[in-house]
């Protein structure tokens, strides 16, 4: 095998650099930053409505998610795994296309106004408050319904048929079997969205803003670009940096154990529920569920197919930097996680998600500043925060399967005298095919799809496709914001499927 | 002469001592009850432990802290001992060329003549996943045939097999060890094994690796520990 100390070697220096990438702009943040007096009314404002939102975002898809979830988990019907792989999508869907969906549903000229218009009455705005937690809603709910879904799978199909042969009515049936399920794995699926909510850039970038619809996130990059108040941008980092850490304490202490969710597809058997109303009710939830899910994706697609021919030389051009970049950071992010894969790797990984990419944005930002013009780095500095960001994940598929290799082919492989290159070459790539597709699809999804750092770092010369989508909707080109839009759905699900499947293919026990 | 020179393991409450000659060619069986130390003692010998004290011996040259591919040790494990995705042919290669390179023609030639002595001859693209059980140990034991190594150890690399298929592959293995010259070190829960392939038997029992004693002798007259192990 990799002799050992080539292969701790490897292990360190992947280690070292990850947490030099990360503590040395959380290090620059703490120096720059100004005194609290630098701080306005504004930015409590901003810490006010940053945990706001969250707790309303995470309450809500919780609680829509646990009707959901608990239909889904005892009928039975044509596409409901298709349904399930489906709630896995919103994961790598690009914020802005997600939200130029839901603009198309719920804005100004939007299906729902466009009812209420025909019927006369008044019509309502999707930006503010309700417009960003509904974004969030909309990312989040598939994610609390697989979370809960499979708390539900985890209950014994034996402990159903006891209730049934006791005789427990529906509702003891809930109050025994269901509740303390329920009680915990929500409040752990609930913080785990609470901490994703409190770093959210894009959604307020696009649906909120204004004094009274202001994240953290979104104050740093206001602070930095209008302002250019790097002292005060540097102290909002702070505050993003504590609240990010002690609720990511807490979501992890509460935990929910769960991962990718393999084995969603099961079923459990029940005998109960099969009055004509819960069956009707329950319909109507999987139903409002998906059509919530896919009617902005259906928008984006039909109104994207008219704009994708008035795509400019500007489109293309961020086109090809979007995939640049997710081609750099993939290869990037796949380097540091092969020799990181093991248990304390993980925990170096998890370094980088504890850290919101706008505040090392912000860091590197302050580092960068003194020796070159960071507009200037805006690619390579979105490729490595994307690198980072998508380093936890790409662990947690790899790590399992790294050890196993190791576990079951260490011995031959030094037995054999393999040299480190062929051990690497030989047999740990070729092993890891399938979990390595995964991870590289994965992360190229999310790096395509990534409308973060870039807008810190960008000048009008320079954009990626998520930011030329944003600036399009800003000058109210709306045709060519949506072909953009299409265009970056197709790449990032694109690029996700070509590496998963490059994976699959061939891959032979 | 293989020497194990007082040579003590221990892992938290679990201790190993050895004190023990082997001579070179033979077939020594180690049995013993299970968690006794058959493997732990297979891997000092081969190198994936280190024994906390003593020193092992190969015809007088001290290699307790040479590493397991130096060692004049080719192992048979109880399984994966080929790698799935690779050919047979890619699997042998790597007997002959640790880095993965190429073979040259005479390598290739080599590894053929291994493939048909051990009864594979022209499977040499096919990989593992598409041979029996038999033919995976077959193949296992042309790559012990390729290595060429003066010391054989097998940690019951054929307990999956079938009673039938398993005295076939002891056979194939004193045929094989018998070319190379090589001393075979067999592990193995089961005393007919013992008799029907070694010469000599070790055994593990109570935290020690007890002498060779000739195969025969010991069975005919069982000393107080092998009677406890064979339940008489």
């Amino acid at each position: 095998m990799a002799s050992r100390p080539l292969a701790i070697g490897a292990a360190l220096i992947a280690a070292g650099l990850v947490l030099a990438l990360v503590l040395g702009p959380v290090a620059a943040v703490l120096a720059r930053a100004g005194g609290w007096g630098a701080l306005g009314p504004g930015d409590w404002q901003a810490l006010r409505f940053t945990l706001w939102q969250s707790l309303l975002s995470a309450t809500f898809s919780v609680a829509l998610a646990i009707p959901v979830a608990r239909a889904l988990a005892r009928r039975r019907f044509p596409g409901r795994g298709l349904l399930i792989s489906l709630l896995g999508a919103p994961f790598i869907l690009p914020t802005i296309v997600a939200v130029l969906g839901l603009i198309a549903v719920f804005g100004q000229n939007g299906l729902i106004n466009g009812s209420l218009r025909a019927l006369g009455l008044p019509g309502f705005s999707v930006y503010g408050l309700h417009g960003v937690v509904l974004a969030h809603v909309f990312f989040n709910l598939p994610l609390a319904t697989r979370l809960l879904l499979q708390g539900w799978l985890a209950i014994p199909a034996e402990r159903f048929r006891l209730a049934v042969s006791l005789g427990l009515s529906p509702r003891a049936m809930f109050r025994t079997l269901e509740l303390p399920m329920l009680l915990r794995i929500a409040p752990g699926a609930g913080a785990v969205i609470f901490v994703i909510c409190l770093s959210s850039f894009a959604v307020a970038l696009t649906l909120g803003g204004g004094p009274r619809a202001t994240t953290v996130e979104l104050a740093i990059y206001q602070a930095v670009r209008f302002d250019f108040d790097l002292g005060r941008a540097a102290l909002l980092s702070m505050i993003q940096l504590g609240l990010a850490l002690a609720a990511g304490l807490v979501a992890l202490r509460l935990g929910t154990g769960g991962g990718f969710g393999a084995g969603l597809d099961r079923l459990v058997t029940r005998w109960d529920g099969r009055a004509g109303l819960p069956r009707v009710m329950d319909a109507v939830w999987i139903g409002l569920a998906a059509l919530f899910l896919l009617t902005p994706l259906g928008m984006v697609v039909a109104r994207g197919l008219p704009g994708l021919a008035q795509l400019g030389a500007g489109s293309w051009a961020a086109a090809w930097n979007s995939l640049t970049v997710a081609l750099a950071s993939t290869l990037l992010c796949l380097a540091w996680a092969l020799p990181l894969s093991s248990r304390w790797g993980e925990w170096v990984g998890l370094v980088g998600l504890a850290v919101s990419p706008l505040v090392l944005g912000t860091g590197l930002f302050l580092i960068v500043r003194p020796f070159a013009n960071p507009l200037s780095l805006a690619l390579p500095v979105t490729t490595l925060v994307n690198a980072l960001v998508a380093l936890p994940f790409a662990l947690r598929i790899l790590r399992p399967e790294a050890e196993a290799v190791r576990a079951d082919y260490a011995r031959l492989a030094q037995a054999l005298g393999l040299t480190p290159l062929a051990w690497v070459r030989l047999v740990l790539l070729p092993r890891l095919r399938r979990p390595l597709g995964f991870a590289a699809g994965l992360t190229a999804a999310l790096s395509i799809g990534d409308l973060g750092v870039i807008a810190l770092f960008a000048d009008p010369e320079r954009a990626t496709l998520p930011l030329q989508v944003y600036r399009l909707m800003g000058s109210y080109q709306m045709e060519a914001a949506a072909g953009a839009a299409l265009l970056l759905l197709i790449f990032s699900f694109g690029a996700f499927w070509l590496c998963d499947r490059g994976g699959r293919a061939n891959a032979d026990a | 002469m293989l020497t194990l020179e007082n040579m003590r393991y221990t892992d938290g409450d679990y201790s190993l001592s050895a004190d023990l000659c082997l001579a070179p060619g033979r077939r020594v069986a180690i049995i013993g009850p299970s968690g006794a130390g058959k493997s732990t003692l297979l891997d000092l010998i081969a190198g994936f432990l280190t024994p906390k004290a003593g020193r092992l011996l190969w015809q007088g040259q001290d290699i307790t802290a040479t590493p397991p591919d130096r060692r004049p040790v080719a192992m048979l494990f109880q399984e994966n001992n080929l790698f799935p995705h690779l050919s047979l042919a890619r699997n042998l290669g790597l007997a002959l060329r640790p880095g993965g390179g190429r073979l040259t023609a005479a390598e290739g030639r080599k590894l053929e003549s291994a493939l048909e002595r051990v009864g594979l001859g022209g499977l040499s693209s096919r990989k593992p996943g598409a041979l029996s059980g038999g033919q995976q140990s077959r193949a296992a034991l042309a790559r012990v045939l390729l290595q060429a190594r003066p010391i054989l150890a097998l940690d019951e690399p054929f307990a999956a097999l079938g009673p039938a298929l398993k005295v076939q592959m002891l056979d194939l293995v004193q045929e094989v060890a018998g070319e190379l010259g090589a001393l075979v070190l067999l592990v193995s829960h089961d005393p007919q094994d013992a008799r029907r392939f070694a010469e000599e038997t070790v055994l593990v029992a109570e935290g020690l690796a007890h002498p060779p004693v000739e195969t025969r002798a010991l069975f005919d007259a069982p000393p107080e520990a092998l009677r406890a192990y064979l339940g008489q």
